[in-house]
């Protein structure tokens, strides 16, 4: 068998059944063999889209990411994809053609060192050179890619290989002797949490990724249901516990909420569940939760005392760890309100309602969070939602009402702008009679508008919503708060026609100008067989609030009115 | 604080790419790295002397390079009593008149010279790191023309390997 059809074996094996990718001179006999086998394949506008839609395509469902990519710029043009995949854990494994054996070392053309510059940003990488080994990189590249704390894995196959033959027989087995994933841990530990959670008077919950990533928001819903401990996300637990459950004080951080924010400097026991205290959530770590016993839950041991000092830590699976919690906690037969003083209950309650989110424009015009609330209200709730990064993002994150876990798909870690559309169209493709709807900004969506056209070819009823304000968004409030009004090089001036630009692409394309029209345009949007691209016109001067200014403690966040 | 690690890892190409990458990309501040093979065909032994603030930063070093899929292995030595060795190759100059002087020298401190011409000789030492700080420091006078050290390695005294350490 040649190596080409080896690995579309070895794809069939690991039951992967949808490749992204983009041809090339390296993988044409890889190609050839996706032609011969009919195996499914999209091919997306550039590489970067490739990789964000195997991205998008793994957070919908949980499953690994397969993407191709030739030689050289092919492989380059994965970077950012990789680094955006391994900043937020998310299983993918990325084929990357590479010149002949004898060319390698020789700067030949189209000839890049993609072992050596994915290096940092993957969980491992392979250079395969010779046919025999290939059967057992790609077993335990899945294998990689998808046990303990999942993340990106590269192999990069010799052209020669694909081109050379091998009785193919793949492995029952991976054998790696440094490879530990922990699925359980030290349930003693998790007796001495329990034991924490009962002297504290003020606790509160703080999940995050990784509760998505292991699917164990049923857990930390019957955590927060049997206790009533107040509980606040990352961005990237978001989805794990519904918006509407009354102890959830939503997202935390920079743009958190008045109430977690709060409570976080406040509380005096802080569980982090599948978190990594990234320094937008924390912002100075000295500052965060100055009075709190810190509780650490992490599949990863290098993830505990990297940023926040934990007091108490478990390392294991969450699949293991929250059930026994949940499992010792009901043991101790104490009623929901009684893990916590009554007094911090009410006081976290009255945050919520003191200062809940707001927009600071008059409600004649088209305020931004209005468009989220108006396709959240549409949409119940139950849709997959994918962000680009920026304003947009984070106000995303803070209206929407989330219900679901793995139903938002962002850039959290690397922050990646024109991860968006791509991501959109991974997670479209698997779930086809999902409602996607990607929110993306001006600037963020001209970052791979070209997958348009990917969009277009394979007819993907994606729902695209520009929150056009002309400017970069985050950009441009940044040097309104900070850096004296002097907006350098964020305004994208209003030339482009984005309308035009998705008929121009093959999808069609609506503009909202006026407040009336948003819901009547927005419906008809969501409720159209085919992609369609909404351009919603905004005003500019509108910041994502409540923000932490850089180097602030949580609780001196700027609000609404206050700048 | 310093502190040594002995890291067994899979002998495979790359392997020191990734280890060596992770150090510069964390940040950790290392010594000294030395690497060669074992009792095990596979198995490469990675000597490192790492330099950290606290306990936290030395869990934060293992910790990351456990994560490692290649890193078989990390044992700490620094409070295991074990053998420190370093290997340094001295080139130093030397003529007629005071080659008796460095050769007294080379005796004093248990080194050996492995090649004398008209103007040089070459001076093998092995030992703790500070009896070949104290070495070069004393050559110095004679002027060092090149100097070539292995850095550290270490083994533990009595039966346990480090394979098998806790």
């Amino acid at each position: 068998m040649l190596g080409a059809e080896v690995v579309i074996e070895c794809l069939k094996e690991e039951e992967v059944d949808i490749v992204f990718g983009y041809p090339g001179g390296a993988v044409l006999t890889l190609y050839d063999a996706l032609f011969k086998t009919k195996f499914p394949h999209i091919l997306t506008r550039h590489e970067q889209g490739a990789v964000h839609a195997a991205d998008g395509y793994a957070r919908a469902t949980g499953k690994t990411g397969v993407c191709f990519a030739t030689s050289g710029p092919g492989g380059t043009n994965l970077v950012t994809g990789i680094a955006t995949a391994y900043m937020d854990s998310i299983p993918l494994v990325a084929i990357t053609g590479q010149v002949g054996v004898p060319l390698i070392g020789k700067d030949s053309f189209q000839e890049a060192d993609i072992c050596g510059i994915t290096t940092p940003i993957t969980k491992h990488n392979y250079l395969v050179k010779k046919i025999q080994d290939l059967p057992r990189v790609m077993k335990e590249a899945f294998y990689i890619a998808r046990t303990g704390r999942p993340g990106p894995v590269v192999i990069d196959i010799s052209k020669d290989v694909f081109n050379d033959t091998l009785d193919f027989e793949y492995p029952s087995d991976v054998s790696l002797r440094g490879y530990r994933t922990s699925s359980s841990g030290d349930s003693t530990k998790v007796d001495l949490v329990v034991q924490s959670l009962e002297k504290a008077a003020r606790p509160v919950i703080f999940v995050g990724g990784g509760v998505n990533i292991s699917g164990t928001s049923e857990e930390v819903r019957k955590l927060i249901h049997m206790t009533g401990i107040p509980v606040m996300s990352s961005l990237m637990g978001l989805g794990c516990i519904p918006s509407d459950v009354p102890e959830h004080l939503g997202m935390v951080g920079m743009h958190g909420t008045y109430a977690a924010n709060m409570a976080t400097i406040d509380c005096d026991l802080l569980m982090g569940i599948g978190v990594r205290f990234d320094d937008r959530v924390t912002s100075l770590v000295k500052n965060f939760a100055p009075k709190a016993t810190i509780i650490h839950f992490d599949i990863d041991p290098a993830e505990v005392n990297k940023n926040v000092r934990a007091d108490l830590k478990v390392i294991g699976d969450l699949r293991w760890a929250l059930p026994l919690l949940c499992e010792k906690i009901a043991e101790r037969r104490l009623e929901k309100g009684q893990w916590a003083k009554s007094e911090w209950i009410d006081l976290v309650q009255d945050w919520k309602k003191e200062k809940p989110l707001a927009s600071s424009l008059p409600p004649e015009g088209i305020r931004p969070q209005t468009v989220i609330e108006r396709v959240s209200d549409l949409t119940q709730g139950d849709a997959i939602i994918v962000t680009d990064v920026g304003q947009h993002q984070m106000w995303t994150a803070q209206t929407y009402n989330f219900n679901k876990q793995r139903s938002f798909l962002t850039s959290g870690g690397l922050g990646t702008m024109g991860y968006g559309l791509p991501a959109a169209i991974g997670a479209q493709i698997t779930l086809p009679k999902k409602t996607v709807v990607l929110f993306t900004g001006d600037g963020s969506i001209m970052m791979n508008c070209q997958e348009l056209a990917t969009v277009a070819d394979n007819e993907l009823p994606l729902k695209i919503i520009v929150m056009n304000n002309q400017v970069l968004g985050m950009v441009n409030q940044w040097q309104r708060m900070f850096y004296g009004q002097r907006y350098s090089h964020s305004s994208t001036k209003g030339c482009t026609d984005f309308v035009k630009l998705a008929e121009a692409m093959g999808v069609a394309g609506l503009r909202v100008r006026k407040p009336e029209e948003l819901n009547m345009i927005l419906e008809k949007a969501l409720q159209m067989e085919g992609p369609v691209l909404v351009d919603v016109l905004l005003p500019e001067t509108e910041d994502v609030l409540p923000m932490v200014p850089p180097g602030g403690r949580l609780d001196q966040m700027v609000l609404r009115g206050g700048i | 604080m310093k502190y040594t690690l002995a890291v067994l890892v899979e002998n495979r190409p790359g392997v020191l790419t990734h280890i060596s990458g992770l150090i510069s990309r964390r940040a950790f501040n290392i010594e000294s790295i030395a690497a060669g093979p074992t009792e095990e065909t596979d198995t490469t032994r990675i000597t490192i002397g790492v330099e950290v603030e606290d306990e936290f930063e030395l869990e934060q070093v293992v910790n990351q390079l456990s994560k490692l899929i290649n890193v078989i292995k990390i044992a700490n030595l620094t409070y295991v009593d074990s053998i420190q060795r370093e290997l340094a190759l001295i080139k130093v100059r030397a003529n007629k008149a005071n080659r008796s002087d460095l050769v007294d020298i080379v005796e004093i401190f248990r080194a050996k010279i492995v090649d004398v011409n008209r103007e040089t000789l070459v001076i093998e030492l092995s030992g703790e790191e500070a009896k070949i700080d104290a070495l070069c420091e004393v050559l110095m006078d004679f002027g060092i023309i090149e100097l070539v050290r292995t850095g550290r390695i270490a083994i533990s005294r009595g039966p346990v390997p480090a394979k098998e350490m806790y």
